[in-house]
């Protein structure tokens, strides 16, 4: 691969690079706050409550990214209802398609998560706080929700960069995330391997970006675990 | 019941070429696992660099660029030894091979860390011990070290291949008549693509389901010999 090529490519990958993390971010925070009420059903002893929860877990956990992504790029266009609704515009566009495929297929694996983290809250902290009479609700919000989302972050932090990788699936639908744009650029230059392989150092940046970020996360969300201040009177 | 408008027959068809691919690519993946595991655990440092930075490479990696690569750059490669021979036609490599290939060395690369966490995992008396009653290394290997390895990793192999189920999805990009290629033939055709896709899904579902029931047996069978204790 000549240098000028390899220079060419660098900044339409970096363009491609910008939708993949724009994508992330956006399925990443949705994900997460569609979790929360899925986790909290999903823990529920009442079965009637956590059916539903289960079942949304169960379809996405258990199909391809693929499959969901093209059932909503595709498939929902098949109904004249969705066709004439207000929605339309929206689902029409690739770019929302994949956003919101990506934000349902990862909030099923978040909630799963967050189950595991409530779950792990310990008992002793729960009953305390209802000995004090916390009602159920301030129980959720004080205790049992804060402690949870500490104990979910690492867990978090990997679903991310799972999600990262996912991503590159947007190029199905015709959209020029950085996986779209190596393969636009591998069908001008001919060049498919030299550009895949650059596209790659580029998802390998993003990943190792985004593990420091978690870190520093992690360790500003718990300060018990910080180096001691030494106060010398 | 819903109207497959006679791709019945064509969805199953597809449905074999998948399980056939996953499989596939877990003996290729099981490979290069272990192989990756003894290059991790090796005393020479290019060879346990080697093993470090196929699996940490990888890992980073979207699996459907890897596909991509290895389909386009097996056909590249192919075609240069080829060129050496003074063969200059085009040869296009099978899309199986290509996906066979890409998947084998994804999972290869995240079995070969759990591979390298159950080996260290069994207490080396146990092959101090075999050592002194007079087994060569390779017996050692086989008779101690690879069932409890196979025990101890099995849970997380499982996981692996239910990820490697779903990821043969992504070889239909490359022209595979897998299960997602026959459905969007069938799209095509019918103009029906909800109807179709969630039946994919639907045959996704049954083939996660009936392998996670058959992981279940195959864990209990592994550690027959384990006590459960319960809290």
């Amino acid at each position: 691969m000549s240098w000028d090529t390899f220079i060419n490519m660098l900044p339409l990958l970096a363009e491609g690079a910008l939708l993949t993390v724009e994508l992330l971010l956006l399925s990443a925070m949705a994900g997460l706050i569609l979790a929360v009420p899925l986790a909290l059903a999903r823990v529920s002893r009442t079965w009637w409550i956590s059916i539903g929860p289960r079942t949304y877990i169960f379809f996405f956990r258990g199909t391809p990214l693929l499959v969901q992504l093209f059932l909503v790029y595709y498939g929902l266009g098949q109904f004249e209802a969705v066709r004439e609704s207000f929605v339309w515009p929206v689902l029409r566009e690739a770019y929302w398609c994949a956003a919101i495929t990506f934000s349902l297929h990862t909030s099923a694996y978040i909630s799963e998560i967050l189950r595991g983290a409530i779950q792990a809250v310990p008992g002793g902290e729960i009953e305390a706080a209802r000995a004090i009479g916390m009602r159920p609700h301030q129980v959720y919000a004080r205790i049992i929700l804060p402690r949870a989302f500490r104990m979910a972050l690492p867990a978090y932090g990997n679903e991310i960069i799972l999600m990262l990788k996912a991503s590159a699936l947007a190029s199905t639908i015709t959209l020029l995330d950085l996986t779209g744009m190596a393969k636009t650029i591998s069908a001008k230059n001919y060049m498919p391997v030299e550009t895949f392989i650059t596209a790659g150092a580029f998802y390998l940046i993003i990943t190792y970006a985004l593990t420091h970020l978690i870190r520093f996360l992690e360790k500003h969300l718990h300060p018990d675990r910080k180096e001691p201040v030494v106060i010398v009177g | 019941m819903i109207d497959l408008h006679g791709f019945g027959a064509l969805l199953l068809a597809g449905t074999m070429v998948t399980l056939q691919l996953a499989l596939a690519a877990l003996a290729l993946g099981l490979i290069l696992g272990l192989l990756g595991a003894t290059a991790k655990l090796s005393e020479l440092a290019p060879v346990r660099l080697l093993g470090n930075g196929y699996s940490t490479l990888v890992r980073g990696l979207p699996e459907f660029l890897v596909v991509l690569t290895f389909y386009f750059g097996a056909t590249d490669a192919l075609m240069g030894v080829a060129s050496w021979f003074g063969y200059d036609e085009y040869i296009e490599v099978s899309a199986f091979a290509a996906g066979t290939t890409a998947l084998g060395f994804i999972f290869g690369a995240y079995a070969s860390e759990l591979f390298r966490g159950a080996i260290i995992a069994i207490p080396p008396g146990q092959a101090e011990a075999a050592r002194a009653l007079g087994m060569t290394r390779r017996q050692t290997f086989s008779r101690i070290t690879l069932p409890q390895v196979w025990r101890i990793a099995l849970p997380g192999l499982g996981n692996l291949f239910m990820i490697l189920m779903k990821d043969t999805a992504l070889v239909s990009v490359v022209g595979l008549e897998e299960l997602m290629r026959v459905t969007a033939f069938a799209v095509g055709r019918s103009k029906e693509p909800f109807t179709f896709y969630l039946t994919a899904a639907v045959i996704y579902l049954i083939l996660t389901s009936i392998a996670s029931y058959g992981l279940r047996r195959l864990e209990k069978r592994a550690s027959l010999g384990v006590r459960e204790l319960s809290a």
